[in-house]
């Protein structure tokens, strides 16, 4: 190894976690870029400093977002990354692929690009990392031909992302995947044109579990739930106690709201439906047994996003419950009139969130038409400090 | 020209049939063995998935080499989560232990389900990105070394949820993890005011402070930073790349604790400072791993079954888990952003 060119990242090489560097070294047997990029990132290990220049805007014809410009700050020693630009590829629902799409996709990157990837980028987009500025239109228009269109990036709506939803997940209250589809298809246009204040984010999770992270990554999360009572398979449920499983002590026990009680004499559980806030746990636990209830649809909330700039926050609910069936038009409106809200009064780079905080959760509800509801606050204001529109004022009444 | 527009592949053409045939009736699921999933739909047919750690920057061979495996073993269907695991999605049972034998031998981690460590979300760091404070593979890569067995082993009191994001712009959205991984910055930015004034827009940067330490100078058509309001967020870098935040010298990483996005039990929650600062030390990073690794295991040691790391913690207090792990606790912990309130303690429960 004395004679390595990359003593650092070549420690990267050790242990039983798969290799990013063995991967990138691989890549660089083919690709000049690929072995530029890999000497460039032994220099950050060296200096401890990145080495990207800031920004630089490329593109395709016809869009404004998709495409991340990525420009070294050392062309002179690495003339092979001077231009390494990346691809946002928009993912099929749920991440769902046949291997001859993947292979397609590989041919593709192969011809044009560093042929390093990620699968997938924190927005949930197929990344393809690297590509000069000349191969991105040719790079675009065969992933087009192929059936592949961009996500988003900047000012724009990104790229939404569904968990795996209906597809292999008993838990699934509504159709994540063909949700996600069709937001995606609807606004094609906001998603590739960036004219927004900033981003605007769209994550749906089937139920509270919540695996995409819609509520803590989406500005508007939607997660599945539902209105009725669990439903109970009572001799599964007897089943699970015959196995040794501790009812009273792991399921009762950790519900929130003591919703469950077990009479062990009749190997019967108690769901009090009224108590029951569907947090999921019981449900985990006795997948066999237990089951959401049958009326069935979508939290949704708002707001949600990473600390830049205003703070972290968790989406907010704004819709407690409403029904996600085909063709979404309850939703499809709502988010029109969502984005023209927003689009209408943010400052620039002002998430939904921070312009809620600014504008006040009245304004908004008020202007979108949604009714106010005590499912939107964990409990109402402590302070007397509230408006009253002139025309809800009358004397004495 | 093109066609635009097209929007995504149809993931109607990505399902294998026996989705396809059960798609909305599926019955239950359990774990057979950690990294490999049974679900059962209504009408007794099975499914397998095998969950394979990947460390998320894959280049073709590696992505051909999962399909051949996919060929071979799932008639060609596969996917992915959302923590960048590879799913492969076995229908015929008898293919099973072999594809996990090839697995092996090729030295694919299987695991991450159940009471485990997933694999960790992460960002670009230095391999891609203009902002980063650290590297993000080489610490993810580092921690997952370190805790391989908890993810091939499902010997934790509950999952566990590590991310990493190599700047406050956290495009890794680690905020709401069991354990996060941050890479901050500590010096102001140094304003190099000539390129100021001729590649950035002077209000949208004034506007990017959080703490409204950035003032205009109109004179010289550059901006002024007050030292002592500026906590080093790296937005005006962000917004205007003649404020230089980067400094290879006092970059570092912090840990935040606790947090969950998961409604199961409790609501989610935010991660909170642990660690305000440990060094970038590549390539490896030992004082994060052993950070890390320190709060995974008093975790072990102290959780009841089933207790994520923040209901733990919620459960024992903060002043508890500070001295189990005996991490020391400063005045970075306490906060004084703008909804520092509701973390002031207003009670005089506590412990020693």
């Amino acid at each position: 190894m004395a004679n390595s060119k990359t003593p650092r990242l070549d420690e990267l090489e050790k242990g039983r976690w798969p290799s990013f560097v063995k991967i990138m070294k691989r890549a660089a047997v083919k690709k000049p870029a690929a072995g530029d990029l890999l000497k460039q990132l032994e220099l950050s290990y060296e200096e401890k400093v990145g080495h990207w220049k800031h920004g630089g805007i490329v593109g395709v014809r016809g869009y404004g977002g998709g495409v991340i410009g990525r420009y070294s700050d050392r062309p002179d020693r690495f003339p092979n990354v001077k231009e390494f630009h990346t691809f946002r590829v928009n993912q099929p629902s749920g991440w769902f692929y046949t291997s001859s799409a993947l292979r397609q996709l590989c041919d593709i990157w192969d011809k044009y690009g560093s042929g390093l990837t990620n699968f997938h980028g924190a927005t949930g987009d197929i990344i393809l990392l690297g590509a000069p500025t000349e191969n991105l239109q040719p790079c675009f228009d065969e992933l087009s031909e192929h059936g592949f269109d961009l996500g988003g990036s900047g000012s724009d709506l990104r790229t939404p992302s569904a968990c795996v939803g209906p597809a292999r997940c008993e838990y699934a209250c509504v159709d994540t995947l063909d949700l996600c589809h069709t937001i995606t298809q609807e606004f094609q246009n906001e998603l590739h044109r960036p004219m927004w204040p900033y981003k605007f984010k769209i994550k749906i999770s089937g139920c509270p579990n919540d695996c995409v992270a819609s509520i803590a990554r989406s500005d508007l999360s939607v997660i599945g739930t539902w209105r009725d009572s669990i439903q109970v398979d009572p001799q599964a449920v007897a089943a699970y106690a015959d196995q040794g499983l501790d009812i009273q002590g792991e399921i009762c026990g950790k519900c929130p709201t003591r919703a469950l009680s077990w009479h062990p004499e009749r190997k019967e559980l108690e769901i009090r439906r009224e108590e029951c806030v569907r947090c999921m746990h019981c449900i985990n636990k006795m997948p066999k047994a237990l089951r959401p209830g049958r009326e069935r649809g979508a939290t949704l909330l708002i707001g949600g996003k990473a600390t830049m700039k205003e703070s972290a926050f968790l989406g907010w609910v704004i819709v407690p419950f409403m029904k996600m069936e085909p063709p979404y038009t309850e939703l499809l409106d709502l988010l029109r009139r969502i984005f023209n809200w927003w689009d209408e009064r943010a400052k620039n780079r002002e998430r939904i969130g921070e312009l809620i905080y600014r504008l006040g959760m009245r304004a908004f509800l008020h202007d979108v038409g949604l009714p106010p509801v005590p499912q939107m606050v964990a409990r109402p204001r402590a302070n007397p400090y509230y408006y009253w529109r002139p025309e809800e004022v009358r004397s004495n009444g | 020209m093109a066609k635009t527009d097209i929007g995504p592949p149809d993931y109607r053409q990505m399902l294998p049939p026996v989705v396809q045939r059960n798609y909305g009736r599926w019955r239950f699921h359990e774990i057979v063995r950690p990294g490999v999933l049974r679900h059962v739909s209504e009408n007794g047919e099975e499914l397998y998935t095998v969950r394979v750690g990947s460390p998320r920057l894959l280049d073709t061979d590696a992505i051909r080499e999962i399909c051949d495996l996919a060929d071979r073993y799932c008639d060609g269907y596969l996917r992915f989560t959302s923590r960048h695991n590879i799913e492969f999605l076995v229908s015929d049972q008898s293919k099973l232990e072999p594809l996990l034998q090839e697995l092996w031998k090729r030295e694919w981690p299987v695991g991450g389900t159940g009471n485990s460590i997933s694999n960790i979300v992460h960002t670009q760091g230095w391999i891609h990105c203009h902002t980063p404070a650290t590297d993000a593979s080489g610490i993810v890569k580092a921690v997952m070394d370190d805790l391989y067995d908890h993810f091939t082993h499902m010997d934790l009191p509950a999952k566990l949820r590590i991310s990493m994001a190599c700047c406050l712009n956290m495009c890794g959205a680690v905020h709401c993890s069991d354990i996060a991984i941050l890479g901050i910055h500590r010096k102001p930015p140094y304003v190099d005011k000539e390129l100021v004034s001729k590649i950035c827009e002077i209000p949208t940067v004034v506007a990017a402070c959080p703490t409204g330490a950035i003032r205009p100078n109109p004179k010289e058509k550059t901006v002024e930073i007050n030292e002592e309001r500026c906590m080093y967020c790296g937005n005006c870098y962000t917004m205007c790349p003649a404020i230089k935040i980067m400094n290879p010298e006092t970059d570092g990483v912090a840990i935040f604790v606790g947090g969950k996005v998961s409604n199961a039990r409790t609501a989610p929650m935010f991660s909170r400072l642990a660690i305000p600062f440990l060094p970038n030390n590549p390539p490896r990073w030992p004082e994060v791993v052993e950070a890390v690794h320190n709060i995974v295991q008093v975790w072990i040691d102290h959780a009841q079954k089933g207790e994520r790391m923040g209901e733990w913690i919620e459960r024992i207090g903060w002043e508890r888990f500070f001295q189990l792990t005996g991490i020391p606790f400063t005045e970075k912990h306490i906060d004084d952003f703008i909804f520092s309130v509701p973390t002031f303690r207003s009670t005089t429960m506590f412990r020693w």
